[in-house]
């Protein structure tokens, strides 16, 4: 709370208050790096080291250099994992053009509009076991809705959707598509807020309408958003482990897997015990994590640039 | 010196145990165990163990943790590790042999002295490994086929005693449309009970022993033999449809409402037909019938069991406590229709008088030569138990990839069983 004048009292001050400008972020900065460095950063080095043992978790751990990594290019089961992961990936990319249209649809003022914004946000805020457990049901194969409906139009998918292995995949990514589109949907509803009136009018007068308007002047001052929703859909689609876990347990036979589920089936599960194959699996998922977070902190860094 | 204190430590220790066991009757401090027993039946049980034991041993603090029976089969290695109890809920045979290998589980041979060796003979060699007892059972159960009693009357039929009177059976149950078989295996582990009995009906315990401990091929003659009768069953179209993303329990209602005339399961399933609507004269059980004739016959008897931690910090009381859980007494309580509803490992103890409990005990005793085997998922090694047990349900839905099956099993055998 000292006023400005205050720099330019004698040096007569201690140490810590001639500093303080350099040394207050510092300060700041501590307890928070403590906690990255002590919960994740060590944790990153220590899951590399051990994806170089053979360890039970319990006994004593041998060294076996790659071998784990080996393994891996071997293992069908990693291969249908990570192609599962890739699925996740992609398709689940499908909720922020959702978002945007159900965004675009509610940005609107009509009586009660913020009780359908809330219904349509709904989703994002039960948890997702519940949505599991929902779709779940939804997709039954003897009394499931799902089912039904698409019987009426002479489809049947063998086994139920989660008892089918081809179709297995892209029905838990549907499930994960509902609360996700909502949350992209909210982050569109907060970024329309702040496109510019001005622009809008200005290009109405130059006769943009429709999907011209869309496109060419909304489209790009929702690009804070845009990101936004982008990184938080990638990080869901590679974190999947919920709904699998609530909703096939990776079956059948595996073939609903994803890395992070793999990994805790081998490390951590009822009958896992290979604490060194599983670090090696979350090792792999983070280089293909770190691929995502190197071009995020890129970008980030263009922005700050731009911005001074 | 270190030496001379160790001596005197020793000699301390000994005397403390004189003392302790001049007041055998009466001991004292602290007991604390860890239970995974937490369905409502068994949770009752553990409860009233500790009462009756802690009224024993009034001045014995005794602290009991309940824990979910789910979670606990995760949890258990971070707290024997780390925060380890007196005694601890595991099973028996190669579901324990991890924790054995790491010096997590004391050795309790002291216990299995004398007479409790001719006592619990039936499920000594499941808590053995090297020769030395790792731990103690309190309750066993028999597996077999329960079926609709009132089906199979409706039908003109009998328990079938062969392969063929089986599938006979079956095909009339198809030809009125009710399925065989009721079967869940979204957790995948009941289709290893199949994968038992039919291993150990077509090619007999001695050979189903010596492939979950990784002395036989996967891929062979035999094991595609076992293969060939599942596969008997799954073309005839035996099996519910959509047994993939049931569980065990979901596929009950299958059975209640007679869309299903039989269950291969645990005794455990008694309890929930009969809540279901079952009573005994719609319902009853029969051994799994002969398949390759003349091969003495092996069982399923999954074996529960209580433990001592190394890491214990109150072993005298700890061992008190397992004592008086194999006691004919205790045993014979806690197993009976009130309580836990299944057999009682000690061959002193009585059974309760239940159509389904006296049939199993008869078969377990009388009509089982092979051998008594733990369960699929605790003969073979975890591992091994998973990645099998996936390759079953994966062939009871697509019986043509077996081939693929076998060649993966046999792959992750020689690293499983490589140590």
């Amino acid at each position: 709370m000292t006023n400005t004048a205050s720099n330019f009292d004698p040096p007569s001050r201690g140490w810590y208050k001639r500093n303080e400008i350099a040394i207050t972020p510092i300060l700041f900065l501590i307890p928070g790096i403590f906690f990255f460095a002590v919960y994740v950063i060590y944790p990153v080095f220590q899951s590399f080291n051990i994806s170089l043992y053979k360890w039970d978790g319990l006994g004593e751990a041998e060294f076996i250099g790659l071998k784990n990594y080996q393994k891996l290019f071997e293992d069908r089961a990693f291969e249908t994992s990570l192609w599962n992961n890739l699925k996740w990936l992609v398709l689940y990319l499908l909720a922020i053009p959702m978002g945007l249209f159900i965004s675009l649809f509610l940005n609107q003022k009509v009586v009660g509009i913020r009780l359908y914004k809330s219904l349509f946000f709904f989703p994002f805020v039960i948890s997702q076991i519940v949505v599991g457990l929902v779709f779940s049901w939804f997709y039954d194969p003897t009394f499931g809705i799902f089912t039904k409906l698409i019987g009426f139009v002479g489809l049947e998918i063998k086994g139920g959707v989660l008892g089918n292995p081809t179709a297995v995949t892209y029905g838990i990514i549907a499930a994960g598509l509902w609360p996700q589109t909502a949350y992209c949907m909210i982050l569109y509803l907060t970024g329309l807020n702040s496109v510019d009136p001005e622009q809008v009018e200005a290009a109405r007068l130059d006769g943009a309408k429709g999907w011209k308007m869309l496109w060419y002047v909304i489209i790009p001052q929702l690009k804070p958003a845009t990101f936004i929703a982008f990184v938080v859909t990638v990080v869901g689609a590679l974190r999947s482990f919920d709904l699998i876990s609530i909703m096939t347990r990776g079956g059948p036979f595996g073939q609903s897997r994803v890395l992070s589920y793999y990994m805790f089936e081998k490390a951590l599960s009822e009958y896992g015990f290979r604490m060194g194959y599983g670090a090696a699996i979350a090792v792999v998922l983070f280089m293909i994590m770190l691929v995502f977070i190197a071009y995020f902190l890129w970008s980030m860094y263009q922005e700050e640039k731009g911005a001074h | 010196m270190h030496s001379i204190i160790k001596t005197s430590f020793a000699a301390i220790v000994a005397a403390g145990i004189a003392v302790t066991s001049a007041n055998a009757e009466q001991l004292s401090g602290d007991l604390v165990i860890f239970s995974d027993m937490s369905n409502p039946a068994p949770r009752a049980v553990m409860e009233g163990m500790v009462e009756r034991f802690g009224a024993m041993h009034p001045d014995m603090n005794i602290e009991l943790t309940v824990i979910d029976r789910e979670a606990y089969k995760t949890q258990i290695r971070n707290f024997l590790t780390a925060d380890a109890p007196d005694v601890a809920n595991w099973y028996a045979a190669n579901r324990m042999l991890p924790y054995v290998n790491a010096g997590l589980f004391e050795d309790v041979s002291d216990i299995w002295e004398g007479q409790m060796s001719t006592e619990l003979a039936s499920t000594k060699g499941a808590l053995t490994i090297d020769g030395k007892q790792y731990g103690v059972p309190y309750t066993y159960y028999q597996w077999g086929v329960y079926y609709r009693k009132d089906l199979m009357e409706q039908f003109g039929m009998s328990e079938p005693t062969t392969w063929a009177e089986e599938k006979a059976n079956c095909q009339t149950y198809l030809d009125n449309g009710i399925k065989c078989y009721a079967i869940g295996t979204k957790y995948l582990w009941t289709a290893g009970g199949w994968f038992d009995y039919l291993n150990m009906r077509t090619n007999g315990y001695d050979y189903h022993a010596a492939l979950t401990n990784g002395e036989a091929a996967w891929d062979s003659a035999e094991t595609r033999a076992t293969f060939a009768n599942w596969r008997e069953l799954i073309d005839m179209g035996a099996f519910i449809d959509n047994h993939q993303t049931y569980s065990w329990q979901e596929a009950l209602p299958f059975m209640t409402n007679g869309e299903a005339a039989s269950y291969l399961m645990g005794n455990f399933a008694v309890a929930a037909l009969r809540e279901g609507g079952l009573d005994d004269s719609k319902l009853d059980f029969y051994q799994f019938p002969e398949i390759t004739a003349g091969i003495a016959r092996g069982e399923d008897a999954p074996t529960d069991t209580f433990h001592i931690p190394s890491g214990a910090s109150n072993k005298d009381n700890a061992k008190a406590f397992l004592k008086f859980i194999v006691s004919a007494d205790n045993q014979t309580l806690i197993n009976n229709g009130e309580n836990l509803g299944q057999l009682p490992v000690n061959a002193l103890s009585a059974v309760d008088d239940d159509k389904f409990l006296n049939e199993g005990f008869d078969m377990l005793s009388n009509k089982a030569p092979g051998g008594i085997a733990q369960f699929f998922d605790r003969d073979a090694p975890a591992e091994m138990a998973a990645v099998a047990m996936e390759g079953f349900q994966e062939f009871m839905l697509f019986p043509d990839n077996l081939d693929d099956i076998l060649g993966r099993l046999d792959a992750a055998a020689v690293d499983i069983y490589a140590e």
